[in-house]
């Protein structure tokens, strides 16, 4: 599969099933789109104190973010350059100042440099100092540390964070502003929620307004039909608040917006979205107030985007400080980590609507979820069907369209699953040969 | 069970209403389970291995009575699109150890290991739990004040786990 067949999956709307279905294309995507773009690892306050690591995946790369002597949070190839032993295999830990290979006892700096083999006379002369092997841990091509927000590019060189990102930061930025201290902490491990179903399917349907008040009708519909039998009493619990919206009518996501970035990213909730009605939080606004003075606060706090995606494969809720990782594992098989994040300085109660909205939507037992993920399946088990070799992604969209400058359009279209795919060929084919030209868009 | 006369109530009764109300769960009678519950009961299934705040972190339940019933009620729904087919469970208890006793007050608690499994189409998949109960007596009859479902394995990734471990 070359650059050309790559870009031939790819029509303006519509794409080949194989993008979902081929391990080939599978394979691709892990050595030039993940190694091509910025792809998320973690928070930083997951890794507070020196010698902090936490273990994950940046895509089929297995990686240790590490918290480094100097402060520095690290990314390292979690993989020891004598025989390949992994060196970390817990989840979070800390390591103290080195990390020490469990297998023949080699040690490494927290930032990869060799620190001691045992019987190094045994090396002597064999020229291991001056291979790769013998510099010690690999570290990724480049990281960048965004408000807390730990992001690698496994390409030694390439496109830049900032240019990689451009205005799409604001998403970041109103999440981690609405925290008093201007910063958010980790509260709790993720939620993982295994998906046999290709990544981007998950990627794509953070921007479906189509399927809400369709897919999670059993759901979303009858929490409004119980709460309608006991005679809709006021205030409206949280549950109530954040389910019931999923039952909005189509007119209310068309009115909520889409807006589009370059490289694929893009965010569902413009002007409003399902998530500007919750009740305020006591004590919360004053002490934005305090923080900020009154018109900024207001400003922060008025921006209330529904999901916004950092393509290729995270999406966050802002006004929900939440943030899922969708970890390609296979061309059908997705891992979901979905993190919730407190707001330093705000009261608790926020944390713990996140955490509410984490369970009932995000969740293996979440009766929302459930459908989401029958979706999803019952898609990767028919897309193999012969007799149809197109997926349509075809709504709103009505003549050429640049994705190079920023949009904003009706809140129903499918132009930012155009955008990723957009981005998608572009990223996968910059580093393939026979890409010449093309590659440099 | 000895109606009204906390006195007569034993630990057998106690641990017969735990196997009790595993096997509605099993048999699918969700109304008659629902009956079961205080109004302010709650049932947590804590996300992370020992954890204390089930509502300031993630947990994978923390229901109160209305989202017990609405996760009872969609699982007859015309459009539940994820239980066509629909799941079926089963659970194998050990039998509950009886930690609280205490009929005067009419407070119970039980500690019970199970085996639980759940099934749709082809897959099946099976959790190793430990289920605390705190019981209340209402009437003379037992009812549940708490529930908590701890997996064996929280921290592991789990496809769909739909009917309640
Ligand atoms: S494999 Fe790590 S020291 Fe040998
Ligand atoms: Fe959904």
């Amino acid at each position: 599969m070359n650059a050309n067949d790559i870009r031939a999956m790819i029509q303006p709307a519509q794409v080949h099933r194989d993008v979902y279905i081929s391990d080939a294309v599978y394979q691709l995507e892990m050595r030039h789109l993940f190694t091509n773009a910025w792809i998320f690892v973690g928070h930083d306050s997951q890794t507070p104190n020196k010698g902090d690591y936490i273990t994950t995946q940046v895509g089929d790369q297995p990686v240790i973010m590490v918290r480094h002597t100097d402060g520095e949070v690290k990314v390292l190839y979690n993989r020891c350059p004598h025989k390949g032993t992994k060196i970390a295999i817990d989840r979070a830990g800390n390591t103290g100042k080195f990390f020490r290979c469990p297998y023949h006892a080699w040690s490494f700096k927290t930032d990869g440099c060799l620190l001691a083999i045992p019987l190094k006379k045994g090396y002597e002369g064999t020229g291991l100092s001056e291979s790769q092997n013998g510099k010690g841990m690999q570290a990724v091509g480049a990281v960048h540390n965004y408000r807390g927000f730990v992001f690698a590019r496994l390409a030694e060189d390439g496109i830049g964070f900032d240019e990689f990102f451009g205005g799409s930061l604001s998403s970041i930025d109103n999440m981690v502003d609405r925290a008093p201290e201007g910063r958010v902490e980790i509260s709790g491990p993720p939620l993982r929620y295994m998906h046999k179903c290709n990544w981007k399917m998950l990627v794509e349907n953070q921007t479906d307004t189509c399927h809400p008040m369709v897919a999670h009708e059993s759901s979303a519909g009858t929490a409004v039909k119980i709460y309608e039998q006991m005679g809709n009493p006021e205030p409206r619990p949280p549950a109530m608040q954040i389910i019931a919206p999923f039952m909005s009518p189509y007119e209310f996501f068309e009115d909520m917006g889409i807006r589009t970035w370059p490289n694929g990213h893009g965010h569902t909730g413009v002007n409003m979205s399902i998530h500007s009605k919750y009740d305020a939080i006591p004590g919360y606004f004053e002490a934005m107030v305090e923080a900020y003075g009154e018109k900024r606060a207001k400003a922060i706090l008025d921006e209330n985007r529904h999901n916004t995606v950092y393509f290729p494969n995270i999406m966050i809720k802002a006004p929900l400080t939440q943030l899922r990782n969708f970890i390609p594992l296979g061309a059908d098989r997705t891992l979901v980590e979905s993190y919730v994040y407190r707001l330093v300085g705000a009261p608790e109660q926020l944390t713990a609507m996140s955490a509410m909205y984490n369970r009932m939507i995000n969740a293996p037992t979440s009766i929302v979820g459930h459908d989401d993920l029958e979706m999803y399946e019952r898609a990767q088990e028919g897309l193999h069907a012969e007799g149809m070799q197109w997926v349509d992604i075809r709504r709103l969209h009505t003549g050429p369209e640049d994705f190079e400058t920023e949009a904003v359009e009706n809140g129903t279209t499918e132009r930012q699953m155009r955008n990723q795919f957009h981005a998608w060929a572009k990223f996968m084919t910059m580093s393939m040969e026979g890409a010449a030209g093309v590659a440099a868009e | 069970m000895s109606e009204g006369n906390a006195a007569m109530i034993t630990r057998d009764d106690v641990i017969d209403f735990i196997y009790a109300e595993t096997r509605m769960l099993d048999e699918g009678r969700y109304t008659e389970w629902l009956d079961l519950w205080m109004p302010d009961a709650v049932y947590w299934m804590p996300l992370d291995y020992k954890q204390a705040d089930p509502v300031n972190a993630t947990s994978f339940l923390y229901e109160d009575n209305f989202m017990l019933r609405l996760r009872v009620e969609r699982l007859n729904g015309e459009r539940t699109f994820s239980q066509k087919p629909k799941s079926r469970c089963n659970h194998v208890i050990q039998r509950p150890f009886v930690d609280v006793f205490d009929p005067e007050a009419g407070k119970f608690q039980t500690v019970t290991n199970m085996h639980y499994v759940e099934t749709r189409l082809d897959e099946q998949q099976l959790l190793a739990l430990t289920v605390t109960h705190d019981l209340a007596l209402v009437d003379g009859a037992f009812r549940i004040a708490g529930k908590k479902v701890e997996l064996l394995n929280c921290d592991a990734a789990f496809g769909n786990i739909q009917l309640l471990p």
